[in-house]
């Protein structure tokens, strides 16, 4: 089998770590996103995965071959001279997804959710038609584009709505699809959605299903909802029993979702949890209180030091008794000082803040 | 009924008695020193380990020629009984007494009316102290210039920045010989950056005619209400005859006798380059007690806890509080008695008062924590540091005026990992939610 995963650009909305790292190689429960994503189609049987992007991804290539070795799989990079919208790059890689017959999937590249791939194959292959698109349910439909069914079809779509003033239903796309090659021949190679165009068309035809997801999902493409997501990422493994998180038996654990990787040291009455993620080579120093946040691979929290709802980004140094919160993102290399106090900062990489910042905002 | 003033040889070159006046005011002054003030009378608020009129002793102390100090202010006599007695064994040198005024006479309506009792002993000169200001207190040193210039009056001075000047009495001097020419309480216009510092020496010969006849002039005639300038010539009035035979004895030594000394006397001012910050609201106390700390640590004195990983000099502990090894205390940082401060805490530039308690992990900055208040585990209270030079205890955040110093009043809570900056919180609150630039009810 095949698949496309619609990268796109670097990531602007995940700065200010995508200026160090291109979003799919951003760690995210401790694994790059776009390993979570390989992992989950190399599982159903996929050979062939075409990256669309728009940028020259030289710093993805080294992870892009090693991941081709680990998993025997062939990684190809279909590169947009100019961007082709959401459905453009599925023309662009023809060539790669005819290969054989069978259907192939698209993922988006910001999305995170359990991936359940092998139902999806084996619900398109049942109904017979064209496309199938995986769906998730909404609390506030009216912010989406949703779904609505033929009547009296539990899966058929008859016709897409955007942002609904009145409720026409829950459901909204999920970003997750498998379709036919012969979908193909209904895009032409210019910027041009899939969302907006082929998949209203192909409803219309009447060859487009649904496809329920279980369990959460949620698009990662900033900050705020990188951290929610993996709350939610981190919830669903608790929910499994994962070994990957750290035992709540530990005593530092509190609330449990914490995953903390064997390499990272924690040092004396710290309190974690819930919903915290520690890379490789951090270290944690003593009396250190972290709550839903991650820390990146090589960061350093100090002493005493209070963290939440932060994102520490790699090789970062949060000072002794520093206080960071509210959606404060540290780039590469930031160190924040001792007793220093962030409010929703934005710090871009090499920097060193020395006083407060109390108020949201982007340290340049 | 006249004063008499008792005639008395010069003795020649050798300093005659002096007495010292400390103005302590009185319960209805000082509300800008709340919340603080509603649980301690300001003069007897500990910074720096010791009440702010206890600095004014130790000053007082170092004049050979001073036996006996008077407390003047209209607080009830058994507000400083306590203090008395301790300071009594304390300062052996020196006979303490309080002088309470039955209604607030003005600085120089409390002095006039208590002229017996300071007069008794033919002092030849009287210090007079405000009790709400903070600084060195170079007393040898006024009472030398005096006794060179044979001076009837010397004033304390310090230079401010032009842009703070206008905030205090100012202060004309001719800069060779020292002299006064020309004193104005709180100008609309700048007029000189070289302000009062609210001590002043004065010959008991001058002190005591001078305010008779400020007095009597205010007796003879009316007074405006405000005569500050010809602008404010026009809005002023006349007191009506009620308020002002009420008022006929409220005499201030900055409005009233000043500004007429340095027309008559031989009045001169000695410059002094040392610290000097007025306690006027709450947030005051920290740089006093940033100041009286570090003079403390100059003159190599043994309160202080000596300087280690975990301490930053100056910082006093008293022998009572508690505080774990790991705590990291200073700069300019007090705790009080019984107080505790668990492991791994952060105190800086904050004063900790008595039976107060720091909770593990937490950090308190720019800060004072009120009488057995408590701060959560991981908590942070916060204040915002001012530049050193800075006269002005609040700043302006989002364009609203706000106080520098968190201040928490008598037993408040601050909940665990709870956060609490640029406020002020009255007695008895519970935090239990982050709050910023408030002042909590």
């Amino acid at each position: 089998m095949k698949a496309l995963i619609l990268v796109g650009g670097f990531g602007t909305r995940l700065r200010p770590l995508t200026l160090t790292l291109p979003k799919p190689l951003v760690e995210f429960g401790n694994k790059r996103m776009i390993l979570h994503q390989i992992e989950a189609l190399a599982a159903v049987g996929v050979t062939d995965i075409v990256l669309a992007v728009n940028y020259r991804p030289e710093i993805m290539e080294k992870y892009l071959a090693e991941y081709e070795q680990q998993f025997g799989i062939n990684i190809t990079i279909s590169i947009e001279s100019e961007p082709l919208g959401t459905a453009g790059p599925l023309k662009l890689a023809e060539k790669v997804l005819t290969k054989d017959d069978s259907p192939f999937f698209v993922l988006n590249s910001d999305v995170t959710c359990e991936y359940p791939l092998k139902e999806l194959a084996e619900f398109h292959k049942s109904h017979g038609d064209e496309g199938t698109i995986v769906v998730t349910k909404v609390e506030e439909p009216s912010k989406y584009g949703v779904i609505v069914h033929k009547p009296n079809h539990p899966s058929r779509i008859d016709r897409f709505v955007e942002k609904p003033v009145e409720f026409v239903g829950n459901r909204i796309n999920a970003g997750i699809y498998i379709l036919n090659t012969s979908v193909l021949k209904r895009i032409e190679l210019r910027p041009t959605s899939i969302e907006h165009e082929t998949f209203p068309a192909m409803a219309k035809d009447g060859q487009l299903h649904s496809f329920d997801l279980e369990g959460f999902w949620m698009d990662v493409g900033q900050p705020k909802d990188f951290l929610t997501g993996t709350c939610l990422y981190l919830s669903s493994l608790s929910k499994k029993g994962s070994k990957l998180l750290t035992p709540p038996t530990e005593p530092y654990v509190h609330g449990g979702n914490v995953m903390i990787d064997p390499s990272a040291k924690i040092g004396k009455n710290c309190r974690i949890g819930p919903n915290v993620t520690i890379g490789p080579d951090v270290v944690v120093g003593d009396g250190v209180r972290l709550q839903r946040c991650v820390l990146m691979a090589g960061s350093k929290v100090k002493d005493h030091a209070w963290v939440k709802s932060t994102i520490v980004g790699w090789n970062s140094t949060v000072g002794r008794w520093a206080r960071l919160e509210n959606v404060t993102v540290l780039g590469d290399d930031v160190t924040i000082g001792d007793e220093v106090y962030v409010n929703g900062g934005s710090i871009l990489p090499h920097k060193t803040i020395k006083s407060n910042v109390d108020v949201p905002a982007i340290i340049m | 009924m006249s004063l008499q003033i008792p005639l008395r040889e010069r003795s020649n070159g050798v300093a005659g008695a002096t007495k010292a006046v400390i103005l302590v005011g009185g319960a209805s002054r000082g509300t800008r020193f709340r919340p603080l003030s509603l649980d301690v009378p300001k003069p007897l608020f500990d910074v720096a380990g010791h009440p702010i009129i206890w600095h004014c002793l130790t000053a007082i102390e170092k004049v050979p020629s001073i036996q006996e100090v008077y407390l003047i202010g209209y607080y009830e006599e058994s507000v400083f009984r306590d203090f008395i007695k301790d300071a009594s064994t304390q300062f052996p040198n020196l006979t303490i007494k309080y002088l309470r005024e039955y209604q607030a006479l003005g600085t120089a309506g409390g002095l006039y009316h208590f002229r017996d009792a300071i007069l008794k002993g033919r002092p030849e000169h009287i210090f007079v102290l405000n009790s709400d200001v903070c600084c060195s207190f170079p007393l040898n040193e006024m009472l030398k210039l005096a006794q060179e210039k044979d001076a009837e009056a010397v004033i304390l001075g310090t230079r401010v920045s032009e842009e703070a000047a206008t905030n205090f009495g100012c202060i004309v001097s001719d800069a060779h010989t020292r002299r006064v020419l020309h004193y104005v309480e709180k100008p609309e216009s700048y007029i000189s950056n070289l302000i009062n510092c609210g001590v002043y020496l004065f010959s008991t010969d001058a002190i005591f005619p001078s305010i008779r006849t400020a007095i009597k002039r205010r007796t003879d005639r009316p007074r405006l209400a405000s005569y500050r300038s010809s602008e404010n010539l026009a809005s002023s009035f006349m007191l009506d005859d009620e308020a002002e035979s009420e008022k006929n004895e409220v005499i201030r030594l900055e409005q009233d006798i000043l500004s007429d000394m340095a027309d008559n006397k031989q009045f001169f001012v000695y410059e002094t380059k040392d610290f000097w910050r007025q306690i006027k609201t709450a947030g005051s106390a920290i740089p006093a007690n940033a100041l009286y700390l570090q003079k403390a640590m100059q003159n190599g004195s043994q309160e202080l806890a000596p300087p280690s990983a975990n301490i930053i000099p100056p910082v006093y502990i008293h022998p009572t509080a508690h505080v774990h090894p790991t705590a990291k205390l200073g700069p300019n940082v007090s705790i009080g008695p019984r107080a505790t401060v668990d492991a791994g805490a952060r105190v800086k530039e904050s004063i900790v008062l008595e039976d107060a308690e720091i909770k593990h992990d937490a950090c308190v900055l720019y800060s004072i924590i009120g009488w057995s208040s408590r701060v959560g585990a991981w908590a942070r209270v916060e204040g915002t540091p001012t530049p050193v030079t800075s006269h002005n205890t609040s700043i302006v955040k989002n364009g609203v005026k706000v106080q520098a110093i968190t201040i928490l009043g008598k037993e408040c809570a601050v909940g665990d990992e709870v956060r609490v900056q640029n406020c002020v919180c009255l007695p008895f609150k519970e935090l239990k939610r982050d709050v910023a630039n408030e002042v909590i009810m």
